[in-house]
């Protein structure tokens, strides 16, 4: 595996070997010095032309773990501002010596493109509406390894709940989930659900109440204050009332339910109670998560070796 | 192509002759068992260590000398020359700092892979000696990494394969052509 | 060369087809005589004689975005494509709203002399939808077609306004149908592809809106309207219906909306990114239902030249368009199956009308008649390749497709510009 610019590209293997080596990252992200020597010499440069400091920590941080070095673009004070394109940006960056590129875009499709002006690996770090897989990633692993149900999410429903339409979390969640054999429920206002989506494989739901006594997994998304200016819903206080995660709500959840949000939350709006009063919140465990999982990335693209579909060196 | 020949050099019985001796020895080195950790490399030395600490406690009475596993995948030299899968995750049960930990492997060979273990295992802790036990040494060393214990040495061609398991070991002799792309592997 | 015969070929006027030399001579085509025996004969054979091609819709991109498009590359690329006169369209910098710009994209197109190159005028000063461009000055510096493309006139009392009175001045308004307020952001068409790619939608409705604001204005000041490059299968319906009211109205389509579905966009290659966007199967049909049933009247090209500097920007900053004249007669060939005769028809002979240029393009390939011919054939294949085109830019989505049909010969006013598709001057 070269790049990892979506979950739709992934096969259910690829998938499943992914998580299956997040675990023995976060064997050696629970060691007292939590770092092995596997990419040596390589170089990871971080290249965010939206700023969210959360992920790129992250990134850097399963980077060094794997004794990569790591390069941090800062595009607020870089030459992008001054005019410099896409394209001359990331071949100036390839010249000083890149293995891998992580890049986040607020543009959907940008690290595809980015593919075709380096030889070096890009990894998607969030790209517009379109796809944040690590994020994915980290979310099935910290699901499946709660549920302790190995990769397997059949027979469990997970409800996305909030702003689908403007989501990459969702549009990669909504895949992986199903991959891994889970029934996938959108809750959303017709306004935050995608212009048309009968293909995709999921049902939905119009509140919250209709599912929230049904469902194993509880996923919040963030819902920005910007959508209320464009109309699409007529207040926040009514989106609360319909899709937050109210008190009420939360002792409807069956007892052994996940609360997942991929952050930063926006307490008060989609989720309305504490998350530490949440005996099933995972919020935490999915930061933790976070770093492995991105270490389970930088090692598949760098280490030259495509997960095989059947493991096995020597 | 030619035909692959698989000659059977240790039958199973051999093979648990050659373990029981292995385990007295390992006692006998250390005096005892206290302070003892064997760690079986992933994979095949997993269930050797296994067989080891059961060999032991049933001539050493009721004592459970602890085992653990060790991936050592990202420690490998080789990583990006070719895929290097992780197996199952590490998992070392005691604190190996100031005990004597036996790596345990089937098949000794280049010593890479010993290497790597080597370093895996120091970012567990500071054992106080680690020794290295295999069940066949079939030679060609890379590096200058030797056994304390061996089941048996097998001499063999770069070529071949061996294939060590509890019902035996087996050399798989197979055509050049075919064998030079696996040399880097082991 | 100014003086020859076309041999071998097959002549396509509206009352029929003929297979006889044209003689050339002097600007003209002249008939047959003994000394034609002289004359340097173009080989003709296997193709189709026409009167050269009229695009309505063509950015030339000067004044103002010289390293995209020049009048005269962009000129070559049309003799290239058959063309023998192409409407330049008015967004440039600065826009063709006033006097003074149109005569300098006109006498700069005469310089050039590689087809006639027609400036359409602005609707509103800077197309910014809020001022009348002084129409009757423009009508009388020779403008014809006015269009704010780029923009839709968003405010209908101004739509009205304009063709109330530019209506009595006999020029035509031609509408970029889009309601701007519900394409905000929008990068690729509103629909199944776009939902899962998480790209913001164009919906169709966005320009069926606006048609039918513009036809129920059309009805009401009696003005004529042309419509540019229609992309819904409800758009065409809507024109269908409103040409049987006899509505004074003709329309066009891109042969990039025949042939081009919005999945191609899965690459996230801004080279698909195009305004109006890439539609689904089912529009393309609508279309080509509409160029079959005479409903569209013209294929135009919206030849649209970006830099690979503007293009290699996301999908969400780079500029919309494609090239489209060096390749339209290969790709409307391909797509859909017309008759020679229809082919001169939605290239040549309706766009030469709706421009009012009907006097000197688009004429019948008869003796007497100025020699703006296009020579053609429907059937030998070809690939395009980006790196062979003549246009400044090589932002064609055809990189690599092989096109049936091409353009052999071009000449304009009586001189052999293009032969064997490649470009004389």
């Amino acid at each position: 595996m070269k790049h990892l610019l979506s979950i739709e590209e992934l096969t259910t293997t690829q998938l499943t070997s992914l998580l299956d080596l997040t675990d023995h990252m976060v064997e050696i992200s629970g060691r007292p010095v939590p770092k092995v020597p596997a990419l040596r010499g390589r170089t990871v440069a971080s290249v965010f032309f939206e700023e969210s400091t959360r992920t790129r920590l992250s990134f850097e941080t399963a980077a060094k773990r794997l004794s990569a070095e790591t390069m941090t673009f800062n595009v607020g004070t870089s030459s992008v501002n001054k005019g410099e394109s896409l394209r001359d940006t990331i071949e100036t960056l390839a010249a000083m010596g890149v293995d891998a590129f992580v890049v986040r875009h607020k543009s959907s499709g940008v690290p595809r493109m980015i593919t075709e002006w380096t030889d070096a690996s890009v990894i998607n770090a969030g790209d517009g509406w379109h796809q944040h897989p690590t994020q994915a990633l980290l979310d099935c692993h910290t699901i499946t390894r709660s549920f302790g149900c190995g990769n397997d999410l059949s027979g469990r429903t997970v409800a996305i709940v909030g702003d689908v339409k403007h989501s990459r979390v969702a549009r990669s969640n909504i895949r992986a989930f199903t991959m891994l054999g889970a029934e996938v429920v959108l809750v959303a206002p017709r306004t935050l659900l995608p212009p048309e989506f009968i293909d995709w494989p999921v049902r939905t739901a119009d509140a919250l109440d209709d599912v929230v006594g049904d469902i194993d997994v509880l996923y919040l998304l963030r819902m920005q204050r910007e959508r209320m200016d464009a109309a699409l819903v007529p207040s926040l206080g009514e989106y609360s009332a319909r899709f937050g995660l109210t008190s009420q709500r939360a002792r409807q959840l069956k007892h052994d339910a996940l609360v997942l949000h991929p952050g930063p939350m926006n307490r008060g709006v989609e989720i309305l109670v504490d998350p530490a009063d949440l005996p099933g919140s995972r919020i935490l465990e999915q930061v933790r998560t976070g770093v492995s999982a991105r270490m389970s990335v930088l090692y598949t693209v760098l280490s030259g070796g495509s997960v095989p579909p059947t493991g096995g060196a020597e | 192509m030619a035909v692959d020949r698989r000659a059977e050099v240790l039958s199973a019985t051999d093979v648990g002759r050659a373990l029981t001796r292995v385990a007295h020895e390992i006692v006998e080195r250390n005096s005892g068992v206290a302070g003892l950790v064997l760690v079986g490399m992933q994979r095949g030395g997993v269930w050797i260590a296994e067989e080891l600490a059961r060999c032991i406690s049933r001539f050493e009475g009721q004592v459970e000398v602890p085992v653990g596993s060790i991936d050592v995948s990202m420690y490998r030299d080789d990583i990006a020359l070719r895929p290097v899968v992780p197996a199952a995750v590490t998992d070392i049960p005691v604190d190996i700092t100031g005990n004597t930990v036996v790596l345990v492997d089937d098949v000794l060979y280049t010593g890479r892979t010993v290497r790597a273990a080597l370093d895996a295992l120091l970012d567990h802790g500071r054992p106080r000696a680690v020794q290295l036990a295999v069940l066949v040494d079939r030679g060609h060393r890379e590096l200058p990494i030797r056994p304390d214990f061996v089941g048996k040495n097998i001499p063999t061609h770069l070529s071949d394969e061996v294939d060590a398991s509890m019902t035996g070991v087996f050399v798989v002799s197979t055509s050049i052509e075919k064998a030079a792309g696996k040399r880097a592997a082991s | 060369m100014k003086s020859f015969v076309l041999r071998g070929g097959t002549i396509v006027n509206p009352d029929g087809n003929t297979e006889t030399d044209v003689v050339v001579r002097d600007g003209f085509v002249v008939a047959a005589d003994q000394s034609h025996g002289d004359l340097p004969v173009i080989d003709a054979t296997g193709c189709y004689i026409s009167s050269g091609f009229v695009d309505l819709h063509t950015h030339l991109r000067e004044p103002g975005k010289e390293e995209a498009e020049t009048i005269e590359t962009g000129s070559r690329a049309a003799a290239r494509g058959g063309y023998t006169a192409v409407v330049a369209m008015p967004n440039t910098d600065p826009a063709q709203d006033a006097v003074h710009v149109v005569d300098f994209v006109r006498s700069r197109g005469e310089r050039v002399g590689l087809c006639e190159v027609l400036p359409s005028g602005c609707i509103t000063i800077g197309r910014m939808g809020q001022q009348l461009v002084p129409f009757a000055a423009l009508a009388k510096a020779g403008v014809h077609l006015f269009t704010d493309d780029g923009n839709g006139v968003q405010d209908p009392l101004i739509m009205r306004r304009a063709l109330e009175y530019a209506g009595e001045l006999g020029v035509v308004l031609a509408q970029h149908c889009e309601v701007a307020r519900l394409t905000e952001g929008a990068v690729m068409h509103e629909g199944a592809c776009c939902s899962s790619l998480g790209l913001p939608g164009w919906p169709a409705l966005a320009e069926e809106l606006m048609l039918h604001r513009d036809i129920e204005l059309v009805r009401l000041t009696g003005a004529p309207m042309h419509f540019l490059h229609l992309s819904t299968a409800r758009s065409v319906e809507m024109v269908r219906q409103a040409k049987l009211e006899g509505l004074p109205i003709t329309a066009e389509v891109t042969p990039h909306h025949l042939s081009l579905v919005d999945e191609l966009l899965t690459s996230f290659d801004t080279v698909f990114k195009v305004n109006p966007p890439l539609r689904t199967r089912g529009d393309i049909e609508a279309l080509k239902g509409g160029v079959l049933d005479g409903t569209i009247d013209a294929v135009a090209t919206d030849h649209a030249p970006h830099s690979d500097h503007a293009k290699e920007q996301p999908l969400d900053a780079a500029p919309p368009g494609m090239l489209g004249l060096e390749t339209a007669l290969g790709v409307l060939n391909t797509s859909m199956t017309l008759s020679p005769r229809r082919i001169a028809e939605v290239l040549s002979w309706n766009p030469a009308r709706i421009a009012n240029v009907a006097d000197r393009q688009g004429r019948p390939v008869v003796v007497g008649e100025p020699a703006n011919l296009a020579v053609w054939d429907t059937t030998s294949a070809l690939v395009v390749s980006r790196d062979h085109l003549v246009s400044k830019s090589r932002n064609t989505p055809y990189d690599g497709m092989t096109l049936r049909g091409r353009v052999r010969h071009t000449v304009f006013r009586g001189e052999l510009v293009v032969k064997d598709g490649e470009a004389l001057k």
